[in-house]
């Protein structure tokens, strides 16, 4: 009886053991398969971020110009491209165009955007079709395709937005140049970033708004309360999160805007007078190969888009990680 | 009872009027490029245009595809959109599964550096980018543009499968595990099928994005025959004075097309990979 208790009582701690064992490889494994998962995407990141990350730093204190770059070799200057930067008034005022032309242009995308999500809402079902097609349409429109229609639509001699203006008895812009001054230059590169800005913000406002609970507001309209109260009071509450994620997106993605200026106001036209900031960076440091120089002031730029991008990644990574 | 009721079809005429108004202006530069395309030289460069090509013309479409390179720099952009989707999406996929279904300690270091790289400024990148790629002779390579591609399509495509993922309930899958599957047939029997959807959009969007891609192009890839179509479409006007404007246009068109079609296959699932969140709460 003893004999027998003591041999399962063996068996058992063998048996358990073996469990415990394998439960513990089971364990291990399944413990290292997130990690396998993710290495060959952190591996290329790493590669071919994280390496040329390391490198702009390095670069931001050399002397690195055509010269460094076929030797391959810079010389360590410290702290000198950074200093020569930040006494460069051309930084400065690119740095505060940059800041209005953003908030210019992030307060259009915003405010026009929820403008036609709320129309999108109260139109009749053909239209509302209609005008989310054209928005998507407008949507998948390639950038450097807009700039190119917004240069001929533009142009002095044949472009049609001269005749409307003039047709429609806004002015005389007969031969008109939008490209004369930085001011108008700036302007139409708006337009243009708007445009291509609206649908995104619009249709993502209108998915939100079939969330507003119908029966609330209809119980508010019965009751007599005002389109602006009803929107301040029942619609508001329940978009805000979309709100502050759209605005801190565009915030981020109107400060960094290289392709739509670059290209609009065309490389010839471009002067110190009208950079902004991707554009100055892409001037001093690449086309005139100072390359140590534009490290430093791509560090700055970094530096500020990481600012700005703190509530978006917060917000999001909440999200990713909430699950 | 009855003048509400008109006053209201009143009202809803209005917002549709208005609703047509907001279609025709932002519609009106789209239809422009495909007019122009369409139009004979002296319709286009007449004082008063024609708002319909009334005469219409492929001539525009002939020259634009003869222009020297463009041929070259539309299959560039071929291969560096297939091989860069192509491999993203695998490695993605994987990434997306681990975030997904697993729970790791470092979990949340990777969810930051997925998303915070989609907030760097490309143009913040270039300058390393150029002198690290042109230590390894990967300037004015294919190769080099592919691999950096990579690191903007990834955590895109991290973000976004990972979204569909969560979409899929976990109990199909515990239960084929209890039924006595393993995990490789549980992926394959029920995760692959069921993300197909999901895989096709992302790979979509990825191909979108890659080959809209501009300033990476440009810095990258000096020679003209090594191009993409992108940077092709943006010399186009080069410095002559008397722009061909047909020919632009013709060009644009056709540069958008694959874009266009694509997007608007995918843009319903895709819309809110990046306020996904923020939509479902």
């Amino acid at each position: 009886m003893r004999g027998t208790s003591t041999t399962a009582a063996a068996a058992e701690t063998t048996l358990h053991r073996s469990r415990r064992q394998r439960r513990f490889w089971n364990r291990s494994g399944r413990l290292a398969v997130p990690y396998l998962l993710v290495v060959p995407v952190v591996v290329v990141i790493g590669l071919v971020l994280g390496y040329p990350l390391y490198w702009l730093a390095r670069l931001s204190t050399q002397k690195y110009g055509l010269f460094e770059l076929i030797q391959h070799h810079g010389t360590s200057v410290g702290f000198a491209n950074y200093s020569s930067v930040l006494h460069d008034q051309i930084f400065w005022h690119t740095l505060l165009r940059t800041v209005i032309f953003t908030v210019a242009n992030v307060a259009l995308t915003m405010v026009l955007g929820l403008l036609i999500a709320l129309l999108l809402v109260r139109v009749s079902t053909v239209v509302r079709l209609l005008l989310s097609s054209g928005l998507v349409l407008v949507w998948s429109m390639p950038v450097v395709v807009a700039v190119q229609i917004f240069y001929w639509m533009t142009n002095f001699q044949n472009g049609v937005v001269n005749y409307v203006l003039t047709e429609l008895h806004i002015g005389n812009f007969d031969q008109h140049d939008w490209y004369a001054t930085t001011f108008s230059q700036l302007s139409l590169v708006t337009v243009l970033i708007v445009w291509g800005a609206i649908p995104f913000v619009a249709i993502t406002l209108f998915a939100g708004l079939a969330q507003v609970p119908h029966d609330l507001v209809e119980a508010a309209e019965v009751d007599g309360a005002r389109p602006w109260a009803i929107f301040r009071d029942i619609t508001l509450p329940v978009i805000r999160p979309i709100l502050l994620i759209l605005t801190s997106l565009s915030i981020i993605w109107d400060f960094g805007v290289f392709t739509q200026p670059y290209l609009l106001i065309g490389q010839a036209k471009i002067t110190p007078g009208n950079y902004l900031m991707s554009i100055y960076l892409f001037e001093e440091g690449y086309f005139k190969t100072d390359f140590g120089r534009g490290a430093a002031i791509s560090i700055l730029m970094l530096l500020i888009v990481a600012v700005l991008s703190v509530v978006y990644v917060r917000r999001m990574v909440r999200i990713g990680t909430a699950q | 009872m009855n003048r509400r009721r008109r006053n209201r079809r009143m009202r809803q005429l209005g917002w549709n009027v208005l609703g047509l108004a907001v279609f025709v202006v932002m519609v009106f530069p789209v239809y422009w490029m495909i007019a122009t395309a369409f139009k004979t030289n002296d319709d286009i460069v007449s004082l008063t245009p024609s708002w319909i090509p009334l005469n219409p013309t492929l001539q525009h479409f002939r020259d634009a595809i003869n222009k020297p390179f463009f041929w070259r720099d539309v299959v560039n952009s071929l291969i560096v959109v297939s091989v860069t989707v192509g491999i993203s999406i695998v490695i993605a996929f994987m990434a997306a599964i681990a975030l997904a279904r697993y729970r790791f300690s470092l979990r949340e270091v990777f969810v930051v550096l997925v998303i915070g790289i989609q907030m760097l400024p490309q143009a913040g990148l270039i300058i390393p980018l150029y002198v690290v790629l042109a230590r390894y002779h990967q300037v004015n390579a294919l190769s080099g543009l592919i691999i950096t591609y990579m690191t903007f399509v990834l955590p895109f495509c991290v973000w976004t499968l990972r979204g569909f993922l969560i979409g899929i309930p976990k109990d199909l899958e515990e239960a084929a595990m209890v039924d006595g599957s393993t995990r490789l047939g549980v992926f394959m029997k029920i995760l692959l099928p069921l993300m197909g959807p999901g895989l096709v959009a992302t790979s979509v969007f990825a191909f979108i994005t890659t080959w809209n891609e501009y300033i990476f192009a440009r810095v990258l890839l000096n020679d003209q025959a090594k191009q993409t179509v992108t940077v092709w479409l943006s010399y186009f006007l080069g410095t002559s004075r008397n722009t061909d404007w047909g020919a632009l246009m013709a060009a644009s068109t056709l540069t958008a097309i694959p874009v266009v079609l694509f997007f608007i296959a995918v843009q319903r699932r895709i819309a809110f990979g990046l306020t996904a969140g923020a939509v479902r709460g």
